[in-house]
């Protein structure tokens, strides 16, 4: 049968077409149906706060001093205990990344040293100008577990006096 | 006794049906051609603009016909400009000769459902479909760029060599039907399609076309990987649109050609006594035909370009003139001997000579392979 080869090869290959035809599609219609992102995904950044509502952030700008992108912008003011937004002495009075400058490495994340800032799994990031790519803080900080959690708190004096928390390594 | 003047109204109106019928059918062709490669690579295709994207033609349509219209700076203008006139242009007049059905009767009088019955239209359609020719190496020459030249003079070569087989390859058709009238082509189809009597014949004007029109695996001029766009690298807007236009266009003629040569045309059960029947035959065939073209294309890679020519200069053509050979060779022993058996040695002598160039690569391939290892 080999002499056929040429002329059976060309019907096969039009088989093995015609047969994926009845296959089900592999589209997602994406608006309308979201794919999952992967565990490790490296999306839009979030800003995390503390249970009792306090922000995770102490304004150090090792973030910013990581970003290969120069993409980051932190200013630090001080914390009292009146008018608290983070543990220990500073928080961040200004935090803003440029989203068109950021390309997404991670190494804020890697920086951080109160696991303050992670990239999430939002991807969706437009705007209709340049200006509106400056995420700021209230963009990029988390919402809180109730209303009554809002910074600044007014708090008993001598509690939250050690900026980086007790951590563990991570584990994933 | 008609006068004058309602037969001039009754082939306007009917040659403006069948440009506006060839028009949309370009349009949903393209639409068509697109969902039906996306299904085959397991896709959706297009279907957001409308109830399943039927829309999706008309935004195109729109879209192509916004866009700026650039002429390079050093392009021969006027051949530029006339080039996919020369292009569009014979792909519709080509359609004047296609019989869709028989005759209906409306508003009291018998009206003929095609637009020219001329007694050589095979070679009408022969003589038109070189001319497209023309358009597509003057776009290639006239353009000033290396791409669309060499898109063009791909272009030329191809398509005056597969002409040649695509000629002959009629020819079979033209000695059974005993005529080179369409519609008598398709009368004589009452009995057997020719596709049965002659399959090789078929095969051969099949493949002939696909080179004719630039199909895959055929669409050397315009090889996206190494001429960027071929012919119409240079062109953009609705001057592009007219070569789009025209290439779809002559895709549905050729389809309809070959269902009129080997498929039995509008013929089909019911069709006397219901003659409107017979477009909507031909619409079916066509669409079969179609989605033939493109799952070819998305079946087979494209050829290189010296096999190309080897394939049809060495294969094609001989394996055509044997096909006349013995399409004469079993009519006249038929004639000869009244016998009809004679009609099945036309297919069975042809499938056997379509062997030999089977053989011939697969002789070529085993040296290939011996020489690699």
């Amino acid at each position: 049968m080999g002499v056929l080869d040429p002329a059976v090869e060309l019907v096969r290959g039009l088989w093995t077409t015609l047969k994926s035809m009845f296959e089900k599609p592999v589209t997602i219609q994406y608006p309308e149906e979201k794919r999952e992102v992967r565990k490790r995904f490296r999306g839009r950044h979030v800003l995390h706060r503390y249970d009792n509502g306090l922000e995770k952030c102490i304004g150090c700008s090792l973030c910013a001093a990581a970003c290969p992108a120069d993409a980051i912008f932190v200013e630090a003011a001080e914390n009292t205990d009146e008018k608290r937004f983070s543990p220990g002495e500073r928080y961040a009075s200004t935090y803003e990344i440029n989203m068109l400058r950021c390309i997404y490495c991670g190494y804020c994340e890697d920086a951080c040293p109160t696991e303050a800032i992670t990239l999430g799994d939002n991807y969706e990031l437009s705007y209709y100008d340049r200006r509106s790519a400056i995420y700021d803080k209230d963009m990029l900080l988390e919402p809180v577990p109730a209303s009554a959690m809002l910074t600044p708190q007014k708090v008993e004096p001598n509690v939250f006096t050690r900026s980086v928390p007790e951590m563990e390594n991570p584990k994933d | 006794m008609i006068s004058d003047w309602t037969l001039w109204l009754e082939w306007f109106i009917k040659a403006l049906i069948l440009i506006f019928a060839l028009l949309g059918g370009f349009a949903y062709l393209t639409f068509y051609e697109r969902r039906a490669l996306a299904r085959i690579q397991t896709r959706i295709g297009p279907n957001r603009a409308g109830p399943f994207g039927l829309l999706q033609p008309i935004a195109d349509a729109v879209k192509l016909i916004f866009k700026e219209e650039l002429t390079p700076a050093k392009a021969y203008k006027f051949v530029f400009f006339l080039a996919p006139i020369l292009t569009v242009v014979p792909s519709i007049i080509i359609a004047a000769v296609i019989p869709w059905g028989t005759s209906i009767n409306l508003f009291g009088r018998e009206i003929k459902l095609y637009l020219a019955d001329i007694n050589v239209g095979v070679l009408y359609f022969t003589a038109i479909a070189s001319i497209a020719v023309y358009g597509i190496v003057l776009a290639g020459w006239s353009s000033n760029s290396k791409y669309a030249m060499l898109g063009g003079m791909r272009s030329t070569a191809q398509m005056i060599s597969y002409e040649l087989a695509l000629g002959i390859s009629m020819v079979p058709v033209i000695l059974l039907a005993n005529s080179m009238n369409m519609r008598e082509i398709v009368e004589a189809q009452r009995s057997m399609w020719f596709v049965v009597y002659q399959p090789i014949g078929a095969l051969i004007f099949w493949i002939a076309t696909l080179a004719e029109v630039n199909r895959a695996p055929f669409d050397m001029p315009e090889a996206e990987q190494e001429l960027t766009a071929g012919y119409h690298a240079e062109y953009s807007g609705m001057k592009f649109a007219l070569f789009f236009m025209a290439e779809y266009q002559k895709m549905i003629i050729i389809c309809a050609i070959a269902a009129v040569f080997f498929f039995g045309g509008y013929l089909g059960p019911g069709v006397d006594q219901y003659p409107l029947l017979g477009p909507v035959y031909m619409v079916v065939k066509i669409v079969i035909l179609l989605f033939g073209m493109i799952w070819v294309r998305a079946t087979w890679p494209r050829l290189r370009y010296d096999r190309l020519m080897t394939f049809g200069w060495k294969v094609l053509l001989p394996v055509s003139l044997a096909t006349v050979f013995l399409t004469a060779l079993g009519i006249l022993l038929f004639e000869m001997t009244g016998n009809s058996m004679w009609m099945w040695f036309i297919s069975a002598s042809s499938a056997i000579v379509f062997l030999i160039p089977v053989l011939g690569i697969y002789r070529a391939l085993r040296r290939l392979s011996y020489g690699r290892a």
